[in-house]
């Protein structure tokens, strides 16, 4: 099984890299920086959207082996392009197995089958708990959202838990308006407080950089920053006091391959095959 | 043993005002020809179940046909928001809807409990949400055998299950492929069930991963060609990605929305 970070390739802070940021997107890094931290052969429980993105692009890049899942009941989907949906006809086609919904909850994702669980969302907060329900009260939203779906069982379940979410002040806040699924809830012993298996989220991988929860508190640091970003930037868009790794490490660029696989996916996301 | 029926007949017999409702179809085989009939025929007061909540729920919400939705997501997938069902909650329009809010696995457990006539169902599920606080039917229960603390959820028994699949025999066997999702719970934990099907065949060949729901659970059977549309039904459509993204002009506003149900619902041809 390959190491996470083969890819991942942390350029010390004071060798500032000579890539062209014009050359790729700010979300195009965010996609790449979370395809990286899939491990070749996992497991990976997917939402739709920017996850369903990154695992795929893992499998044409580094993690040809991850096996892909999908609340659908797809297991082991290899889609050739890109789903607009979790249930799109090209993931049950190309699964090794499509088994039912009671099914997919009940055996697979609450047995604690899967390694990885990939979720984005509207709000995160200091403990890497996530909102996708409402904005504003719950019982008088501003902006009604989706709400839960998978989302609460695969944050308690899944052994780790990546979330990707675009970092702004609308995103990073404290406290959330909604707790739809729980990161590290109130901090340390709070997952454990719970019952819950799963280890929490490891890595929050945003448009600026990465965070990982500190080992003891829980609480997320900024541990890499995405190339051309400052750490003002990141520091004015969190809703709390955020913290700052004392490694702090430069992300390494979309190689070539990346960008080229990750945009051949994106183009034929809409064209049917 | 299921009646074969025309959808208008089938749905005035098994459907009636204030009746709890299941519409399911996860993605794939949505029963919307179905949903629309009951539309046209303006039954109301509908307590409507559904794991996700896309355009179906959408239009029966703003054609003020919900009074109460059980439901785990609510969006129009790959698109954005579901501008009805928003509107509803929001801002009570056109009128005001009770929700019944859970995750997939809860309201999954929900089928799974009233398919086997129990009381209740458990999950490990919730720990640490605020869906606990909000959502009365989610409560917890200690493993007797453990002390395990795990999350419970009543069992769900529509009066009526509303599914579309592929393929029925003539005796009403119902024959599903692909992602078949909650559609054999839906039906099993339901009263009455409502089937549409893509084709009426003499024999059935089951498919890889196909099922077979025996006729005698089935209520009603219809022959409604394309009645998943605009998602799909494995072997006979593909998902009509266009209308998914055309239905977020068309639902946005109000107006927009009372046009197209006036054009297409109620004065039109079947869409």
């Amino acid at each position: 099984m390959a190491r996470r970070g083969d890819l991942q390739g942390r350029a010390a802070m004071t060798e500032e890299t000579n890539e062209d940021q014009s050359s790729y997107s700010r979300q195009e890094m965010m996609v790449v920086a979370a395809s990286r931290a899939l491990v070749d052969g996992q497991v990976c429980f997917v939402g739709i959207g920017a996850p369903s993105t990154a695992a795929n692009l893992a499998r044409r890049t580094h993690a040809p082996n991850l096996v892909l899942v999908y609340e659908s009941g797809c297991i082991g989907a290899k889609p050739t392009r890109l789903p607009l949906s979790i249930g799109d006809g090209e993931l049950a086609e190309t699964a090794d197995s499509v088994v039912s919904v009671p099914e997919i909850f009940n055996y697979w994702l609450q047995a604690g089958r899967i390694d990885v669980g990939f979720l984005g969302a509207a709000q995160i907060d200091r403990f890497a708990n996530l909102n996708t329900t409402v904005i504003g009260p719950y019982e008088h939203p501003k902006v009604r959202l989706p709400g839960a779906g998978g989302a609460p069982e695969i944050a308690a379940s899944c052994k780790e838990v990546l979330v990707m979410i675009k970092m702004n002040k609308t995103t990073f806040v404290d406290p959330l308006d909604f707790r739809t699924s729980i990161g590290f809830g109130d901090g340390a012993g709070s997952r454990e407080a719970l019952g819950l298996r799963g280890r929490g989220p490891t890595m929050v991988i945003t448009d600026l950089g990465l965070l990982r929860p500190d080992p003891v508190s829980c609480e997320l640091v900024l541990t890499d920053l995405h190339p051309g970003v400052s750490l003002e930037e990141v520091r004015e868009m969190a809703g709390w006091r955020l913290r700052i790794s004392e490694t702090l490490s430069r992300t390494v660029a979309p190689t070539e391959a990346e960008l080229t696989a990750l945009r051949a996916l994106e183009s034929a996301g809409s064209v049917k095959k | 043993m299921a009646q074969l029926m025309e959808l208008d007949q089938a749905v005035s017999e098994l459907i009636h005002a204030g009746d709890t409702v299941a519409m399911e179809g996860f993605t794939h085989l949505i029963p919307h020809a179905a949903a629309q009939e009951t539309i046209r025929q303006g039954i109301g007061d509908l307590v409507l179940a559904r794991l996700t909540p896309d355009l179906l729920s959408d239009q029966m919400i703003g054609a003020g046909c919900v009074a109460k939705l059980i439901f785990s997501w609510g969006g129009n997938p790959g698109v954005g928001s579901l501008h009805r069902f928003r509107d509803a909650i929001e801002n009570g329009w056109p009128r005001p809807m009770e929700i019944e809010e859970h995750s997939h696995a809860g309201l999954t457990n929900r089928y799974v409990a009233g398919a086997s006539s129990l009381p209740f169902a458990i999950l490990r599920g919730y720990a640490g949400t605020s869906l606990l606080g909000k959502t009365a039917n989610i409560k917890s229960v200690e493993c007797p055998f453990t002390g395990e603390q795990l999350a419970a959820v009543p069992a769900l028994n529509p009066d009526v299950a509303v599914v579309h699949a592929q393929q029925a025999d003539s005796a009403g066997n119902v024959h599903i492929w692909g992602i078949t999702g909650v559609q054999k719970e839906a039906i099993l934990s339901s009263r009455r069930s409502l089937v549409t099907v893509e084709e009426i065949v003499d024999h059935i060949d089951l498919r890889p991963g196909g099922i077979v729901i025996p006729s005698w659970v089935v209520t009603a059977f219809v022959h409604a060609p394309g009645g998943a549309h605009p998602s799909y039904a494995a072997g006979y459509s593909e998902r009509d990605n266009q209308y998914y993204s055309d239905w977020e002009a068309i639902s946005r506003s109000r107006e927009g929305f009372k046009q197209w149900l006036d054009e297409v619902i109620y004065k039109g041809e079947r869409r």
